[in-house]
């Protein structure tokens, strides 16, 4: 039983990260008894589980992921989303109209037209079907403010942080309330368009370097930086 | 662009019995694995054309027509006449074929019907040059599969060098300005080479030479090499989405070359 | 124009046309991430060749018959910028580069896990700028890097790269000329960890020695590219020069 390479080293696809009785993580696969890396990211091992942390990936959607989709079409009993993956997301009136939908009364484009951002949760795909959406529940529904980017899907965990501790650092440093699709799209919503830029500018540094360490006092440093410069100008 | 075929879904159990029946040696027709299909050439059949032959492969039948006639010489080889392969893969082959201009699989096929015979030098292009930089001998091979039961490659280059072998070129009375007229009578085409094509299959970890449709269905991928009359390698041709190992590739390379001089004097058999 | 046994492939030290020795590749650069609104990208450099690779996907595919049930479709367009030859080249896709696009594909296929993402497509658009001789492997080559930039899960890099001979002489990695005037070109592709032959043509002339020394040297050259590969994956995720304490990623959501 060997590992063949160092934690949090980056590894490419088809190189050798272990040999023996090891469990395969993500981004993983075995052959001839040797496990090899899958995708571009960063290796990891948690007892006899060896993965990839990978840096780069499309989003695949889960049941139960919240995410931020756009409409892209506005049928007759359903709104088509575009929710940043290789799968459209799909609303059907009923979840909206609670089984009294009837379409010769009910307007659907008067609910979310074409072109609404809408946070929904994922409440089914198997991958044989399009995911279908809900907006049942607190929160869900239409994003009427804010501005919203798009990031790597595989990234958020960094953007999240242990325990949430880097977005919570964002939100206080900021006075933005950020809110992160699983989806890869992120709304931000502050005051003013200096915060939320600021916020957006250290998101998209987050995304640039999650795979480097020392990141969450990169970021504090940033905004720190930054406030102070505003402070003067002010 | 270059697409998944949808064909690539197959049978599992097709596959399995296949896999089964290979790992006891033996085939669904019940040919050894390095045994082709015998072979069948018939000449002349097409009375428009210079020549033509048609082979029956098994049960694929590939037709080939020639027809020479003059034309401009390519401004990179103005001393040398022109060879040009086309294939079609006509609706009445296959449920699988269509109408419409040739797919990939098609122009593969003739690319490397094409290469067997450039690359193994079958005629003298220079031969065929009337006046140089001005008029060639133009001569185009038309591939015509017929019924489609596998190894279209291998029938292929049989029969376009069956046909080429059976051509008979109208002669000319050619100026020096390029202008060319047609006079009485005909020549040889003269041969210099006999290419001949083995295309092997792999399925699993099994090699089987001269797949058919059947075993084509389901296999990973194919290489196709063609051998000239000394036995060395003029061309190659990988296909489908599997892969081959170094040690089959080079042992291949001896074996197929073997199995196509037995090929090369089956058909001097057959055409006399 | 002249004639094969007019030309002359090597020089007075037994250097081939531009230098090189028989074993050597032409000099390489590899970029990767160098187009912005693709998933994946790479750039490459070899020699004369400059080919950019841009990879979508995995993506909604259009049309929609075209999706498969239990796996990704691949697509894979090879194709030639109108300058990118002495003489130009029009625009709608040749034979030449309708068989390349297939070839291309099926060295691609075996190396993606296309099984992970059903009805999807992930379209491989390899765009020639400037040719000058094996531009179907350097294409490969930064085919596979795009899919990796892409994050596209795959087995192994692709790496390719083609062996021939010249004047009697078994060479790597062959430039225009030497392809054109000749005795045998031979591309090549490989999944390298497990020395897979993913792609295999060959024209020309060989003998069944000459292709046992041509098919090595075209994997030893191959397997020489496959590092310049992988630093060149390594170098576009730049690590920041000051090493901190460890940092737990959390994987879950």
């Amino acid at each position: 039983m060997t590992i063949m390479v160092e934690k949090r080293q980056l590894v490419t696809p088809g190189t050798l990260l272990a040999e023996g009785n090891y469990v395969l993580g993500e981004n993983t696969f075995l052959e001839d008894g040797k496990i090899y890396a899958a995708r571009i990211g960063l290796f990891n091992s948690a007892g006899r589980v060896v993965s990839v942390v990978g840096l780069r990936g499309v989003y695949v959607p889960q049941v139960g992921d919240e995410v931020i989709g756009k409409v892209v079409d506005v049928g007759l009993y359903s709104w088509l989303m575009d929710i940043a993956a290789p799968y459209p997301g799909v609303i059907h009136a009923s979840d909206v109209f609670d089984g009294s939908y009837n379409p010769q009364k009910d307007v659907l484009s008067e609910v979310f037209n074409v072109g609404d951002y809408v946070l929904a949760e994922v409440a089914s795909f198997d991958r044989t079907k399009d995911p279908t959406l809900t907006t049942r529940g607190r929160g869900f529904g239409k994003i009427s403010h804010g501005h919203i980017i798009e990031i790597v899907p595989v990234k958020l965990p960094r953007l999240i942080g242990k325990k949430g501790s880097m977005v919570n650092m964002l939100k206080q440093e900021t006075g933005c309330q950020i809110l992160i699709g699983q989806n890869g799209r992120v709304l931000v919503s502050g005051r003013n368009r200096e915060d939320e830029a600021l916020a957006i500018r250290a998101i998209r540094k987050i995304e640039a370097e999650a795979h480097t360490r020392g990141l969450t006092d990169r970021i504090r440093i940033l905004l720190e930086e930054e406030k102070k410069k505003g402070d003067v100008d002010e | 662009m270059s697409v998944t075929p949808s064909e690539s879904t197959i049978s599992s159990l097709a596959r399995k019995r296949v896999e089964e029946l290979l790992g006891e040696g033996k085939r669904l027709d019940g040919r050894e694995l390095t045994q082709c299909r015998e072979f069948e050439v018939e000449t002349d059949l097409i009375g428009t054309a210079e020549g033509s032959a048609q082979v029956k492969l098994g049960k694929t039948i590939v037709l080939v027509g020639i027809k020479a006639g003059t034309g401009e010489p390519f401004p990179d080889t103005p001393d040398q006449g022109v060879l040009t392969v086309n294939a079609e893969l006509v609706p009445i082959a296959s449920p699988n074929f269509e109408t419409g201009p040739p797919r990939e699989g098609a122009i593969e096929l003739a690319r490397v019907v094409d290469r067997s015979l450039r690359e193994s030098k079958i005629v003298d292009l220079e031969k065929l040059c009337l006046v140089p930089g001005k008029a060639v001998y133009v001569i185009f091979v038309d591939i015509y599969v017929l019924n489609h039961d596998g190894n279209l490659i291998d029938a292929s280059v049989l029969a376009a060098l069956s046909a080429l072998m059976k051509t008979k070129l109208p002669k000319y009375t050619a100026k020096k300005d390029g202008t060319v007229t047609r006079k009485s009578g005909h020549s040889e085409l003269k041969i210099q080479n006999m290419p001949i094509s083995l295309t092997t299959g792999k399925i699993g970890e099994s090699l089987l030479f001269d797949p058919s449709l059947e075993e084509e269905e389901i296999m990973d991928s194919r290489i196709t090499m063609t051998f000239d009359s000394e036995g060395n390698v003029r061309a190659m041709q990988k296909g489908g989405h599997g892969v081959f190992t170094t040690e089959e590739l080079k042992t291949l390379v001896s074996t197929a070359g073997e199995k196509t001089s037995e090929i090369r004097d089956r058909l001097k058999e057959l055409i006399k | 124009m002249s004639k094969k046994n007019e030309v002359s492939f090597f020089d007075g030290k037994g250097l081939r046309n531009d230098g090189r020795r028989l074993d050597e590749l032409r000099p390489i650069e590899l970029e990767v991430g160098v187009l912005d609104n693709a998933s994946g990208s790479a750039l490459i450099r070899q020699g004369g060749n400059r080919i950019l690779v841009g990879v979508f996907g995995p993506r909604e595919i259009h049309p929609k018959h075209l999706a498969l049930p239990n796996r990704a479709t691949l697509r894979c367009r090879y194709h030639m910028a109108p300058f990118s030859v002495e003489d130009r080249k029009h625009p709608a896709p040749s034979r030449r580069e309708t068989e390349i696009s297939k070839v291309i594909r099926e060295a691609l296929e075996p190396v993606v896990f296309t099984e992970y993402y059903p009805r999807t497509t992930i379209d491989v658009y390899i765009e020639v700028l400037e040719a000058n001789g094996g531009t179907r492997c350097s294409g490969i080559t930064a085919a596979s890097l795009a899919l990796a930039d892409a994050g596209v899960p795959m087995r192994d890099l692709v790496v390719a790269c083609a062996s021939g001979k010249v004047g009697g002489k078994i060479v790597l990695d062959l430039n225009d000329f030497e392809d054109k005037y000749g005795e045998a070109d031979m591309p090549v592709a490989i999944l390298p960890h497990l020395d897979r032959v993913l792609l295999l043509q060959m024209d020309g002339n060989l003998t069944p020695k000459e292709f046992h020394e041509a098919l090595d040297l075209a994997i030893e050259g191959s397997k020489r590219i496959y590092e310049m590969q992988k630093k060149a994956l390594r170098d576009s995720y730049p690590i920041p020069d000051e090493p901190q304490e460890e940092e737990v990623v959390e994987v879950e959501k």
